[in-house]
């Protein structure tokens, strides 16, 4: 994924709130992944019409970093929930 | 402590057009007068999200079989549940599989019974099967829904897993599931036509490593080994009563669907019972919870919490005891019978008993 892809999630793959647990959960056919705090505030961000760069500057801005460090966070998470098949471009 | 479930299985009905011989439901099974009625099945989804489950599988038998399949699905949905469908794909066409996506299904899992339609037709006993469910495939694609193939293998059809991994791609599923027969219930009564052999298991077993490492990013295939090859159990189910439940047509609450093969045990029903009476308080699903319950070798093996003692209903089917070792580990006291399941089959032939009402 480069910057100016916009991610949405993959096929039957929703974030949800698992009122049970008190935790969100990544939902997929026959699966269920247990995002970290990075993958989180990621994911939470991708809504199908935001870009990989609004994403970094949303959180570089929130978080107060340096955006190229977040950016690097960024895509190298996205690359790996991509693999997983929950986003792609 | 106890956690609670995460996922239901839910089988609506054993009603089904297919008579596939390694069906997944018992040899006893419930006729259509048994089936919970749409307000009981409404109630338990309700008792399932509440109770902490995530996830709902909309099974059978042929779930489409049920007329208020879409009513069904509103409710697990409704109930917050996230709601996959396990088909046959048969009974599927494209006005009520808009009406499930509109209802709130959010995954199809399609079964095959082989990549090849005149093998596939023979295994399910159902002349013109395989081309409807390729037209399913499509339906599901052009709905919008996401797609999970399944196929079922054995020494039949095992050779052609190269082609049902095509066949998934061509199909553009998102994910594969490869499963080898378990045995019990009617894949017990059809052993010996259905043991693949070591080579057919060595050659898949590389096709999946292979196909995974091309295919990454692209198919998702899971992969569900077979157990008469092995020399360690399976974590069947994740573990007796850890993380699902199934409830059969007829109600009965159940810590996995083949559970009912388990003679002498009594399961809770969904008529007298609540879901959460039935997982934390019924000796049906604390009697193989944890690890107090294990034999020798078994208790105090370092393994114990990783493969939880394997699979119940295999150590009763095998070996006439659920509480025993499954014999699939190789410090089972019974492994060789599985050794010898495996000398049967290699000089049996391959007509099936088909499972029917």
């Amino acid at each position: 994924m480069i910057g100016t892809d916009i991610p949405r999630f993959g096929p039957g793959m929703k974030l949800r709130h698992d009122q049970a647990r008190d935790r969100w959960t990544v939902m997929g056919p026959e699966r269920m992944f247990l995002p970290d705090e990075t993958a989180l505030e990621i994911l939470r961000l991708v809504d199908g019409t935001r870009s990989v760069d609004a994403i970094i500057d949303d959180l570089a801005a929130r978080f107060a970093a340096p955006r190229a460090e977040i950016g690097a966070d960024v895509l190298a998470m996205l690359a790996d929930l991509a693999t997983k098949g929950v986003v792609r471009a | 402590m106890t956690e609670p479930p995460l996922a239901l299985l839910a089988e609506l009905t054993h009603r089904c057009p297919l008579q596939c011989p390694y069906c997944s439901n018992p040899v006893a099974l419930n006729g259509p007068g048994e089936e919970l009625s749409t307000a009981e099945w409404t109630r338990v989804f309700q008792e399932a999200a509440a109770l902490g489950c995530l996830q709902i599988h909309l099974s059978g038998g042929e779930p489409m079989a049920r007329r208020d399949l879409v009513e069904l699905t509103a409710a697990a949905s409704a109930a917050g549940l996230y709601t996959n469908l396990i088909t046959s794909g048969v009974l599927m066409d494209a006005p009520r599989l808009a009406a499930l996506r509109d209802a709130g299904l959010e995954h199809v899992q399609l079964s095959v019974q082989d990549a090849e339609a005149a093998s596939a037709d023979r295994i399910a006993n159902l002349p013109g099967g395989h081309a409807k469910k390729l037209v399913a495939a499509q339906l599901v694609r052009d709905a919008g829904l996401a797609l999970t193939l399944n196929a079922v293998v054995h020494r039949q059809n095992l050779d052609r897993l190269p082609d049902l991994i095509e066949l998934a791609l061509a199909m553009e599923a998102g994910r594969l599931e490869v499963a080898h027969v378990q045995y019990y219930g009617w894949a017990l009564a059809n052993r010996a036509a259905l043991l693949p052999t070591r080579a057919q298991l060595d050659a898949a077993t590389a096709t999946v490593t292979r196909a995974r490492a091309e295919l990454r990013g692209r198919l998702v295939i899971d992969y569900v080994v077979p157990d008469y090859h092995a020399s360690r159990p399976k974590a069947c189910m994740g573990g007796w009563g850890r993380r699902f439940l199934a409830v059969s047509p007829a109600g009965r609450i159940l810590p996995c669907h083949a559970a009912e093969s388990i003679e002498g045990m009594v399961f809770p029903n969904v008529h007298d019972t609540a879901l959460h009476a039935a997982w934390f308080g019924a000796e049906a699903f604390t009697r193989f919870r944890g690890t107090a319950w294990m034999p020798a070798p078994c208790q105090g093996c370092a393994n114990a919490e990783q493969d939880w003692g394997g699979c119940r209903c295999q150590a009763f089917a095998l070996v006439g005891d659920a509480a025993a070792t499954d014999p699939a580990c190789a410090l089972s006291p019974h492994h060789h019978l599985l050794a010898e399941a495996l000398d049967e089959a290699a000089s049996s032939d391959s007509s099936y008993r088909y499972r029917r009402l």
